[in-house]
């Protein structure tokens, strides 16, 4: 038996901004993940049911148009309804500060913003996301 | 011959001098680092001496401004006639609060208007579109008819001011409204000055806001072209451009050699489609390039463009007109090298790229503001951006010279450098059937990628640093205020859009929208219909709606 | 420490009171949240799996599975993805098991064919997993014959298969695909090489992709005459070339997906009018159960002999000529009966 960590990296919302999705990506493969890569311009509801189609352990959600407030709570509150709220959901992007709480209230495992190192990002996933 | 042989030879015998004493120095403390390279890992040389550029032409590579090919610049007066426009990017919430921050940057000096749009509009969505939740306002102003667009331009003289608009699927759009808001004022076409972005390659390649396929995007682009060509002519239809090539993390050559072949794509596409000659045209098109944070790579990008689409003007395309060959630039300093952390640093960056802008010879300049990583800029960061930019021209004395930096072995060296490896990609694209079919094989997506990654890796090896991210990382001292858009702008912009749905008259929507569409299908000139359907009130997505109808929608194809 | 993490919260038929039938219950009744699970244990190899799968098995045979392969870039995602539109109009349910190549150095793996289906995310009766290749050869994930019958039992009606599309040893897809589709571009030159290398003998239906290209002419005359070599009986099935055009003329475009689905479901029927497709369906039992064979009997025979490094001293004496593998292949085979016999 060989478990191996599944993320969907994807961009909800409206901006096309794709470079840290996009290298966060390659970085995942880089570490051994397999990564389902949906592309811009998602609605919550497309990433939440195919990440359950896709049975990842964790959805990273990239977003640089100030609409994280909405869409990544949208996500985890869809998976929930689902059923599928063990996977975790993690968030990135020009997220200010001041709107962490609110997420992590919401249900959004953690933030990582411009200038967290990938290999920072690749430990916290590999310490924190069990595979279900 | 660029030097005389005595010179050289003396040259040659001194670097040998200074090389030896070099080996000398070094095996007994060794450098801080191996290798020295730019931000786009360009190796540089410890020195550059005339032997780097023995072989120029001072007629053919270098002349004197305002000559082919316009290394030096295309004004011979240089800055001393006028300074380049201070033109800040700015938009955000209502049409209402960004009229009135428009006045305001009016009154602080700048002498002209640009507009940022929020994501639904930019992407051809009226708020009240599912997809667009929780986007209205965020990133610049909300559009959905001819209403809003009358509230953002009152009170400003649309004869005098001119207003670049950053703007890309939607762009015919757009511009109909600009076209349409003149003539309600009652300023003729033939007066409205102005830039509309419309560059939907580089969208393709690097910022992915994108509605329609390639193709289809050309024909709308030449549309534009065509029309303004005969009844907008101080307008510039297309402003094509690397800055966003750059921001998804090219190299400063992938940025000069996929902004050129983009604009051979838009200059070949025109001739073809709307066997207009190239010099009937060629003078309004525009450029708008980054200015990251190495200083003399950017200062040699800049001036190595010029240069180059000179030569791809007059010996490619056969233009005749001086003005065909002048590359007019907007520049705007780097989002991309700026940091959350620490964000007072951002203003020394900035002030650093704004004055690299300069000395390549931009025409036109925005400056970012320091909290823009953050969030939108405040009214402060926004103005010290702009000081930034004042400060530069009036008081350092960097524009009082045209060009200072030439003639520098290593500013001229760099500078046929970047030529020289752009030509490459450039032959490359042709190769492969133009830009079009490149973007179909994913090439010039693929490249940006590898670079992106590249990067990414050397700041997380420390190979490339990064102060308050890499280095020097410390807490932040002072916290800056953050601007926020309330989120009843959504209800707000919502509530006014129906109203106006419900005041229009129906019943001309739904025509102009037809004809728009059978002139689509017809392969005619949007233009004309689309004003016409501006003017009746259609909404930036009714109209979008019959071109992603007609035309088809283009999805990210995810390449890596 | 790693093992135990991996370990931790899944969702056991045993820890949680549920147990294989009742599980299997949930996949045939459509949950996807289940079926998605299942699919994800049998390429992890979970030893339970296998376990939900005996009852699955009873429930399979249904669904027509479609194969789609050829080289990359000839738009084999697109093809599936308009496929997938063409049989929701007819009501189909449908699934997509899409694989994609593992990086050979990381283990790891970009999975981007979905990004081409995901305008289907939101229908409910359209379900799409991605799969690595694991180090799989062949074009396939080890994991698709088991998907495939988890899908079937879901109830899909139909099941499209892509296969990676890396190289021309792309055969494995007709263990598993009742319909294979060949997707080919004209201008890439090496075309028809890799179909005289092989695929020919796949191929039910070609299809040229980007049929506005210059080139298709050519590449049409070219698939057709190899065709006519083909020694062809009477009444049997002539893989029928299909041109779709530049996705941007829509009406001919969505013209040709319609007669490519026909032409699929033609094929379906002409498979069932003949009885080929028991002869196919046989052929994929004895497939699998020499798969099972092998990773039931085999497999952990290897284990065992690695663990023991029983396994290393066989390499070494090899090498050393003291022995050879035929002899100590016997060995392991008489002990391994010996057990058997005495686990009696």
């Amino acid at each position: 038996m060989e478990r191996k960590i599944r993320i969907m990296v994807a961009k909800p919302g409206l901006d096309g901004h794709d470079r840290g999705a996009r290298i966060l990506a390659r970085c995942f493969r880089d570490a051994g993940f397999e990564v389902i890569y949906t592309g811009c311009h998602q609605t919550p509801e497309q990433i939440a049911s195919a990440a359950i189609q896709e049975d990842v352990d964790l959805v990273g959600l990239s977003c640089l148009s100030g609409a994280h407030k909405y869409l990544f709570p949208k996500v985890v509150e869809l998976l929930k309804e689902q059923g599928a709220q063990d996977i975790a959901v993690i968030g990135g992007g020009i997220i200010p500060e001041q709107d962490f709480e609110q997420l992590y209230k919401a249900g959004v495992k953690e933030i990582f913003t411009p200038g967290k190192s990938l290999e920072s990002i690749v430990e916290w996933i590999r310490n924190n996301i069990a595979v279900h | 011959m660029y030097f005389t042989k005595d010179l050289l030879k003396q040259s040659k015998a001194l670097t040998k001098k200074w090389e030896d004493q070099v080996k000398r120095l070094t095996q007994k403390n060794a450098d801080q680092k191996e290798r020295w390279s730019t931000v786009s890992d360009l190796e540089i040389k410890r020195l550059y001496t005339p032997e780097d550029i023995e072989h120029m032409d001072f007629e053919r590579d270098i002349s004197v401004p305002g000559e082919f090919p316009f290394l030096r610049g295309n004004q011979p007066t240089g800055y001393r006639g006028r300074y380049w426009t201070f033109r800040m990017f700015s938009g955000m919430g209502t049409a209402k609060e960004t009229n009135k921050r428009w006045h305001l940057l009016l009154k602080e000096g700048q002498t002209g208007l640009s507009t940022a749009f929020d994501f639904p509009t930019l992407m051809g969505y009226d708020t009240d579109s599912p997809i667009a939740r929780g986007e209205c306002g965020k990133c610049g102003v909300a559009i959905d008819t001819l209403e809003d667009f009358l509230q953002l331009v009152d009170g400003i003289p649309l004869d005098q001011i001119t207003t670049s608009m950053t703007i890309n699927p939607p762009a015919t759009v757009l511009w109909a409204m600009y076209c349409a808001a003149a003539e309600l004022k009652g300023v003729p076409l033939k007066k409205i000055g102005g830039t509309i972005q419309n560059d939907m390659l580089k969208e393709f390649i690097a910022q992915k806001t994108f509605m329609c396929p390639p193709e289809p995007s050309v024909k709308l682009i030449c549309d534009t072209i065509e029309f303004g060509t005969k009844f907008v002519p101080r307008w510039n239809t297309v402003s094509i451009s690397g800055y966003h090539i750059r921001e998804a993390g090219s190299t400063a050559v992938q940025e000069l050699a996929f902004t050129l072949r983009d604009g051979i794509e838009y200059v070949e596409s025109t001739m073809k489609q709307k066997k207009l000659d190239v010099d009937d045209f060629a003078p309004r098109l525009s450029f708008f390039f980054n200015s990251h944070i190495d200083f003399f790579e950017e200062i040699c990008k800049m001036r190595a463009a010029r240069r180059m689409w000179a030569r791809i003007m007059r010996d490619r395309f056969k233009a005749k007109n001086p003005r065909s060959w002048w590359m007019r630039f907007h520049t705007q300093t780097a989002g991309c090298s700026l940091t959350a952390q620490q964000p007072y640093n951002n203003v020394v960056r900035t002030a650093v790229e704004a004055l690299a802008a300069v000395l390549g010879g931009t025409q036109s300049l925005h400056t970012n503001s320091l909290d823009e990583v953050l969030c939108l800029p405040s009214e402060h960061a926004v103005e010290i951006a702009l000081r930034t930019q004042q400060i530069i021209a009036e008081e350092t004395g960097a524009a009082n010279t045209i060009d200072p930096l030439a003639g520098s072995y290593f500013i001229e060296s760099l500078t046929n450098t970047m030529e020289e490896k752009a030509w490459e990609y450039i032959e490359k694209i042709d190769d492969m059937g133009g830009m079009v079919s490149a973007i179909e094989k994913g090439f010039p997506q693929m490249e940006i990628a590898d670079a992106a990654y590249n990067y990414q890796r050397q700041i997380d090896k420390g190979e490339k640093v990064m102060i308050g991210i890499n280095k020097y990382v410390g807490d932040d001292k002072a916290p800056i205020p953050l601007v926020e858009i309330d989120e009843k702008v959504e209800e707000e912009q919502t509530k006014s859009l129906q109203a106006v749905k419900r005041k229009r008259n129906g019943k001309l929507v739904v025509e102009s929208l037809n004809s728009l569409k059978k002139a689509c299908r017809e392969g005619e000139n949007v233009m004309p219909y689309c004003i016409e359907a501006v003017k009746n009130l259609a909404t930036v997505q009714e109209i979008c709606d019959v071109y992603r109808e007609v035309y088809g929608e283009y999805h990210d194809p995810g390449l890596f | 420490m790693m093992e135990n993490r991996n370990q931790s919260a899944r969702e056991r038929p045993e820890k949680e009171g549920l147990d294989h039938v009742e599980l299997a219950r949930k996949i045939r009744d459509g949950n996807i949240r289940a079926a998605s699970r299942l699919i994800r244990d049998l390429e992890d190899n979970v030893p339970q799996a296998k376990g939900t799968l005996k009852h699955i098995y009873p429930h399979t045979g249904k669904a027509h599975v479609i194969g789609i392969t050829g080289s990359p870039g000839a738009g084999k995602s697109t093809i599936t993805d308009e496929l997938v539109s063409a049989f929701r109009e007819k009501e189909n349910k449908v699934a997509v098991l899409a694989v994609d190549p593992s990086s050979p150095f990381s283990g790891g793996a970009i999975l981007g064919d979905r990004i081409r289906m995901q305008r289907h995310a939101g229908d409910p009766d359209v379900f799409i997993r991605s799969l690595a290749t694991r180090g799989a050869l062949g074009g396939l994930s080890g994991a698709v014959g088991s998907s495939v019958h988890i899908l079937d039992a879901m109830g899909k009606d139909k099941i499209l298969i892509e296969t990676v599309g890396v190289g021309q040893q792309e055969v494995d897809v007709i263990n598993h695909a009742h319909t294979v589709i060949v997707v080919l571009v004209p201008g890439m030159g090496d075309d028809i090489q890799a179909i005289k290398a092989g695929i020919m003998e796949v191929a039910d239906i070609f299809v040229i992709n980007k049929s506005h290209r210059e080139g298709t002419r050519r590449l049409q005359k070219e698939l057709l005459s190899l065709l006519d070599l083909k020694e062809n009986r009477s009444g049997e099935w002539t893989p029928p070339v299909i041109l779709v055009d530049d996705v941007l003329n829509k009406e001919t475009f969505n013209g040709n997906i319609a007669t490519l689905c026909q032409t699929i479901d033609a094929h379906h029927q002409h498979l069932i009018s003949t009885r080929l497709l028991e002869k196919k369906l046989e052929k994929k039992a004895i497939v699998e159960i020499h798969e099972v064979l092998k990773s039931s009997i085999l497999g952990p025979i290897i284990k065992e002999l690695q663990a023991s490094g029983e396994f290393d001293n066989m390499v070494s004496k090899v090498m050393k000529r003291q022995s050879d593998p035929y002899t100590l292949v016997e060995d392991v085979r008489s002990a391994f009966i010996r057990s058997q016999k005495g686990g009696e």
